[in-house]
């Protein structure tokens, strides 16, 4: 899966969890949850929502590896071709 | 014979739109049944019923609005015969004594009218012609939802600050129908604004507030969560909330005060029900309960935030959810603010502000270290304690969070 | 003008001020009726009136209403000026045909020739234990007949004053004196003599609800509006008075300002005074209205002889206070 592709699954996924928001306007750097006013809540579902669409598991001690676009795709990469 | 009323899902509400029956004449119902979906200022309401019977009538058209208590529907008991009814007197007197008023949708072109009859005094109708006030969008205060002079007076005051939101009522055909729901919905945004600006004015008008907050290191709850969340999978998982929420239920069993209506004094209530207020990413609250926390575990605390949450952000709850909170609790969640102050939810007397949960310097035995701090505050109604009860109870959440096993 | 000077006098004692200054000012004015003599009337109002006017002017007559009615009018109809007792209300009935007939009719039916300036008072009224015979509100029987004048005098000044107003009227007059109030003290101008028998009066002042009343109730609506008052509800109070013709623009002025009406009154609520007043009201300040028009009355029973019962079949101060409050929401 390309990084462009993984970036579309995010984007949509981010979409369906904040339906109003703008997934494509977020830089690489930005912190998603705070551009985005993610909850913990909806953070929770965003992670739950990786996990299935990815068939990745990310547990509790990776959230800080997952803040920002750059980070979240780099880790999925990773965690894929594992 | 049982009458099924239009229910109050709260202090601010003082009407509702039947949208939808979910029931027709004949039909058996039982407790907890869906019946309706009620349109309110919170947005769509599934209304339940509390009674055991048979459908007998249906009074109230869909789109019809109505003030809170109206008579919607007639349930009869299992034993009771039906009987074709009679419609209430109420009804039959505003027929024959009210002249049929045309409505007209001001500025929403080819919208139909709304078919319900406004009940307005006479002098109420002299003065809004006079004036050019709108009577439909007068909620009434005099009996059976009659707009008087002084709430005619009161919305020419409130003429340069008008409630927006137009009731867009659509009776046509079932696929037009959805459309004016989602209408509804955006109307609804501003709408939820008004009814959290007036329960919150409200609320600091007539409420003497009094404030305290304490500090928990929360590193022994923490691990103890990081532990249980290893064993239960992502879709298990436990947020910090959902420990704070059970030690706050059981401090409450300590301090029946705090779980208590205000309304000619104190009002104790059995069940805690603990009012989550969720913040919709339009804008404004809703705050749905939780039914008996403290007799829910851990788990089944946080599979009713699963239910709840995207409920509410959708505008789906119920209306025993909306109306029977006894306690509120607002949590900022991670990465915020660290520290909240409530403003109490009338008639309960005190809410609970959760900030995020953050790394602090904390001395200890005479020594430094970093701990993961939460700053937990208590907004309460002096009228109904004093800081020493809430200082006790905070001191209860406390003691119960330094044992998360204990919860 | 000693205007500043009052005098505290009982129902009764107006009354019969009344009486003996209409008999010591016109020598055709006569008093008739059952035991008005030599008993000195059945609720004393005329004692000591025969001693000091004599047979001719304080005349005892038979039980017969209807007898002595009619003879009141012959004597009325031949130029004399005679007040005719009629004991209680109850037994009115008895002479209903020679007021209804006769003396509301004459003027017409003589195509205006001949006036009949008869003055009946009656003692009227619930609420002294006298059972189902004995104690009725009957005013409406009598407002409702064309040709009639039907006074109800509520207050001492009324009792006092309106005999001498009705008898230089040149048609029958009737006027409701109650026996519930013979004994009630109160203070009235000690200039007072004859009063207007054309309008209602308002008693009290007020601006957020008009309750109308007449005769004995009017005290009841009093006293709730004082207890109002504490509670911050400013109340007018209307009295009445004239319950044929009724005086249409003290009414209607007072629904003007208030916008809101309550009527009280003891007679049983079907097709009372109330009833008419309701109608008048919606007829001529219907877009003054900001409630319904609501009423008090009687319970429609043969008032019972229990104490307890008999209050309970009428309007007290505390339904008053209720109705009012209930309608203006004051919870």
């Amino acid at each position: 899966m390309t990084e462009l592709e993984i970036k579309q699954i995010i984007f949509k996924l981010l979409k369906q969890i904040a339906p109003d928001s703008e997934p494509e306007s977020l830089m690489p750097d930005d912190l998603i949850r705070q551009k985005l006013e993610i909850d913990s809540y909806d953070a929770l579902q965003f992670v739950i929502a990786l996990d299935e669409h990815f068939g990745i598991q990310t547990p509790e001690e990776d959230y800080g590896k997952i803040e920002t676009l750059k980070n979240l795709t780099t880790y999925i990469q990773d965690k894929q071709f594992k | 014979m049982v009458e099924f009323k239009m229910p109050s899902l709260g202090a601010d509400m003082e009407d509702g739109t039947l949208v939808e029956w979910l029931v027709k004449p004949g039909d058996i119902v039982k407790r907890g049944d869906i019946i309706a979906m009620v349109d309110t200022q919170k947005g769509l309401i599934d209304i339940e019923v509390f009674d055991e019977g048979t459908i007998a009538e249906l009074l109230i058209k869909e789109n019809e609005k109505v003030p809170v208590g109206t008579v919607m529907a007639l349930i009869a008991g299992s034993n009771e015969v039906i009987h074709h009814l009679e419609k209430p007197v109420m009804e039959q007197v505003s027929e024959t004594t009210t002249p049929k008023e045309v409505v007209k949708a001001v500025g929403i072109p080819e919208t139909p009218e709304p078919k319900h009859r406004i009940k307005a005094s006479p002098l109420a109708r002299k003065i809004a012609a006079d004036k050019g006030i709108d009577l439909t969008r007068i909620i009434g205060s005099g009996e059976g939802g009659a707009i008087s002079k002084e709430d005619v007076e009161k919305a020419i005051i409130e003429q340069m600050a008008p409630l927006a939101g137009a009731n867009i009522v659509s009776d046509q055909l079932p696929d037009q129908k959805a459309e004016s729901i989602e209408i509804k919905k955006g109307a609804s945004t501003e709408s939820i604004r008004m009814a959290v600006a007036a329960a919150m004015s409200k609320s600091n008008r007539e409420i003497p507030h009094y404030y305290l907050e304490t500090k928990i290191d929360m590193s022994k709850a923490l691990a103890w969560l990081m532990d249980a969340n290893k064993k239960r999978t992502l879709k298990q998982r436990l947020l910090p909330v959902v420990l704070i929420l059970k030690a706050i239920s059981k401090a409450l069993v300590e301090f029946p005060d705090l779980n208590s209506y205000w309304a000619d004094g104190l009002q104790h209530k059995e069940a805690i029900n603990i009012g989550f207020v969720i913040s919709l990413r339009t804008g404004g609250l809703m705050i749905p309960a939780i039914h008996n926390v403290n007799n829910l575990s851990i788990d089944e605390i946080m599979n009713s935030l699963n239910d709840i949450i995207p409920r509410a952000r959708a505008m789906k709850l119920r209306s025993s959810e909306l109306s029977e909170s006894t306690f509120t609790v607002t949590s900022l969640g991670e990465k915020n603010a660290e520290t909240v102050y409530g403003v109490i939810y009338p008639p309960q007397v005190a809410i609970a502000g959760i900030g995020s949960i953050t790394e602090q310097a904390w001395a200890e035995n005479g020594m430094l270290a970093v701990r993961p701090v939460l700053n937990i505050t208590l907004s309460a109604d002096h009228r109904a304690t004093d800081g020493a009860t809430g200082s006790r109870f905070l001191m209860a959440v406390k003691k119960y969070l330094l044992e998360p096993e204990s919860l | 003008m000693n205007t500043g000077n009052f005098i505290k006098i009982t129902y009764r004692e107006a009354i019969k001020q009344g009486i003996r200054e209409a008999l010591q000012k016109d020598e055709n004015i006569f008093l008739m009726g059952e035991d008005v003599g030599h008993y000195g009337g059945a609720f004393a109002v005329s004692k000591g009136l025969l001693q000091e006017f004599g047979s001719e002017r304080i005349m005892d007559v038979p039980l017969s209403e209807s007898g002595f009615v009619g003879a009141g009018i012959g004597a009325a109809l031949s130029g004399m000026r005679p007040i005719v007792e009629i004991m209680t209300v109850n037994f009115s009935l008895l002479a209903m045909d020679q007021i209804a007939n006769n003396a509301a009719t004459l003027l017409h039916m003589s195509g205006g020739q001949f006036n009949v300036p008869l003055v009946i008072r009656m003692g009227c009224g619930i609420g002294r234990q006298l059972a189902a015979q004995h104690s009725h509100s009957w005013e409406p029987l009598f407002a409702h007949i064309a040709g009639l004048k039907v006074l109800a005098a509520g207050t001492h000044e009324d009792a006092r004053g309106m005999l001498l107003t009705a008898l230089d009227d040149p048609d029958p007059v009737i006027i409701f004196e109650y026996t519930f109030l013979l004994n009630k003290e109160a203070e009235i101008p000690t200039t007072a003599g004859a009063v207007d028998i054309t309008k209602a009066k308002v008693l009290r002042q007020g601006t957020d609800i008009s309750i109308i009343s007449y005769g004995a109730c009017i005290h009841k609506a009093l006293d709730a509006a004082k207890e109002l008052a504490t509670a911050g509800i400013n109340a007018e109070v209307i009295d009445l008075r004239i319950l044929r013709p009724i005086d249409d623009s003290t009414i209607l002025t007072s629904v003007k300002k208030t916008n809101k009406v309550l009527l009280v009154e003891d007679a049983w609520a079907s097709l009372n005074v109330s009833s008419e007043i309701s109608a008048r009201i919606m007829e001529n300040a219907f877009y003054e209205l900001d409630l319904p028009v609501q009423r008090l009355s009687g319970v429609e029973v043969p008032i019972p002889y229990p104490k307890h019962l008999e209050d309970a079949a009428l309007p007290q101060t505390s339904d008053i206070i209720n109705q009012v409050k209930k309608m203006l929401q004051y919870g």
